[in-house]
């Protein structure tokens, strides 16, 4: 199976392409259009601000073909984010291959941003990406936008109240969380998203 | 719900894991990657390795480890050592670590951690903050402890040092209550509500921890976010597993 990632700038993709590699999988870091197309499983990770997240993609050309992707496409933590239609932060028009939006969370007693560790996610909807979730699942996040429930809304998790940790609309997948980061169960979802 | 943080921390020393008391006289504790390992199947949330040479001898972190950990382990991990640069940093996040920590460096150029925050966004930039008190009774902040022969003590207030890390850009402050390192008599509870009061992003207590009750008071009574611990997890007197089913019967989120 070919999956690659695309190479958007992000700081942690060596991570993401380590935990690949555990899942027995080894994927080309790439911003080739011809080989993003062509890919069986496209990954679009992300550390950083949705508005030089965004720039990159326009520079490398990427954003009319990611949009165009038939294959399953899995957005992580700021890849998720850039799925929506925009992102508070920065007012950053996104790829919108999924309508909602990203803003960001409001401090408030004992909330503090970024919502930094282990939230427990509580699976919302049956779907194959979240296949095998049992109901003590912790999976780790380090973010400070999120995208309230909504329609593609596959996982929540609560954080002042419940946001999307996990995402579905057609082919286009995302998490919000670091799965790379989540010990069995980001394998666990690695290897569905792998296996849709 | 977020749970609290249970963080193993790994001194590096020549690529071993080595731990002092109050410090001072390392020993070897083991190898990295097969302590990073372990830690991670007992269920630790994250690691936190501490290069504790590199800020007094001039140099900046190994990342040949920094990468060896990466593709081992499945959980987050936090570098810190003698990263002085938006360059040296840069260099440990590629080869794999999730977030860096500064300490010494920031204290020299404190512009430093808005510069990181910058390039990397605060979710990737810790402040780590050696404090003690002293016998005027006002906590203030230490420099250089990986080397007691270089340690220096400054004339800054702890308080105001985190209050201003945070407002330069630190996305979350690890304390390190020098007074109670090592002696494993419990965390510095009076400190860390101090610091828990003004700090508005995640708090990591270390320093002291010696039982499963000074990780419950450090969360129950200071409100941290994370509890970081070294020599009671490397000796084996507290085990991961069981800690944590003890926090979590005592009502505190726990990942199990």
């Amino acid at each position: 199976m070919a999956v690659v990632l695309v190479d958007a700038g992000g700081t942690n993709i060596g991570s993401v392409r380590y935990a690949l590699q555990r899942l027995g999988v080894d994927a080309a870091l790439t911003s080739d259009a011809n080989a993003i197309r062509q890919a069986d499983r496209v990954i679009l990770p992300g550390v950083g601000a949705a508005g030089p997240g965004m720039a990159r993609l326009r520079e490398l050309g990427l954003v009319e073909l990611i949009r165009s992707l038939t294959q399953p496409v899995l957005g992580v933590c700021l890849g998720m984010q850039l799925l929506f239609e925009r992102s508070e932060e920065g007012a950053t028009e996104c790829l919108a291959v999924i309508p909602g939006a990203a803003s960001r969370f409001a401090e408030a007693p004992g909330l503090r941003v970024p919502h930094m560790g282990w939230n427990r996610l509580r699976v919302e909807r049956a779907h194959p990406l979240v296949a095998g979730l049992g109901t003590d699942a912790w999976a780790y996040f380090v973010h400070s936008y999120a995208v309230p429930a909504n329609d593609s809304t596959l996982a929540t998790a609560d954080f002042g109240g419940a946001f999307s940790a996990v995402v579905a609309r057609g082919n286009f997948h995302g998490m919000q969380f670091h799965p790379e980061r989540s010990a069995g169960v980001g394998a666990r979802l690695l290897k569905n998203f792998l296996e849709l | 719900m977020l749970s609290r943080r249970i963080i193993p921390c790994l001194d590096v020393r020549d690529g071993k894991v080595v731990k002092g008391v109050r410090f001072r006289d390392h020993v070897v504790m083991g190898e990295i990657v097969e302590l990073a390992l372990r830690y991670r199947d007992e269920g630790a949330d994250e690691l936190v390795f501490y290069d504790i040479t590199a800020s007094p001898e001039g140099r900046s972190v190994d990342r040949g480890w920094v990468e060896r950990v990466a593709r081992a382990i499945d959980i987050p991990f936090c570098v810190a050592g003698g990263i002085r640069s938006v360059e040296d940093a840069r260099e440990v996040l590629h080869a794999g670590a999730d977030k860096i920590s500064v300490n010494s460096p920031a204290l020299e150029r404190p512009a430093l951690i808005g510069e990181l925050a910058a390039a990397f966004g605060v979710q990737c930039v810790v402040v780590g903050v050696d404090s003690l008190r002293d016998a005027d009774g006002e906590w203030r902040v230490r420099q250089y402890t990986g080397d007691p022969t270089k340690t220096q003590a400054l004339a800054r207030r702890t308080l105001d040092w985190i209050d201003e890390a945070q407002r330069l850009g630190a996305g979350e402050i690890v304390l390190n209550c020098m007074g109670s390192d090592g002696v494993r008599e419990g965390y510095d509870l009076e400190q860390l509500h101090a610091a828990r009061a003004l700090c508005r992003v995640p708090l990591v207590a270390s320093g002291g921890a010696g039982a499963p009750e000074h990780f419950r008071d450090a969360f129950a009574v200071a409100d941290v976010d994370g509890a970081l611990a070294a020599s009671v997890f490397h000796s084996g007197a507290i085990a991961i597993p069981s800690l944590k089913q003890y926090l979590r019967r005592a009502g505190i989120a726990t990942r199990l």
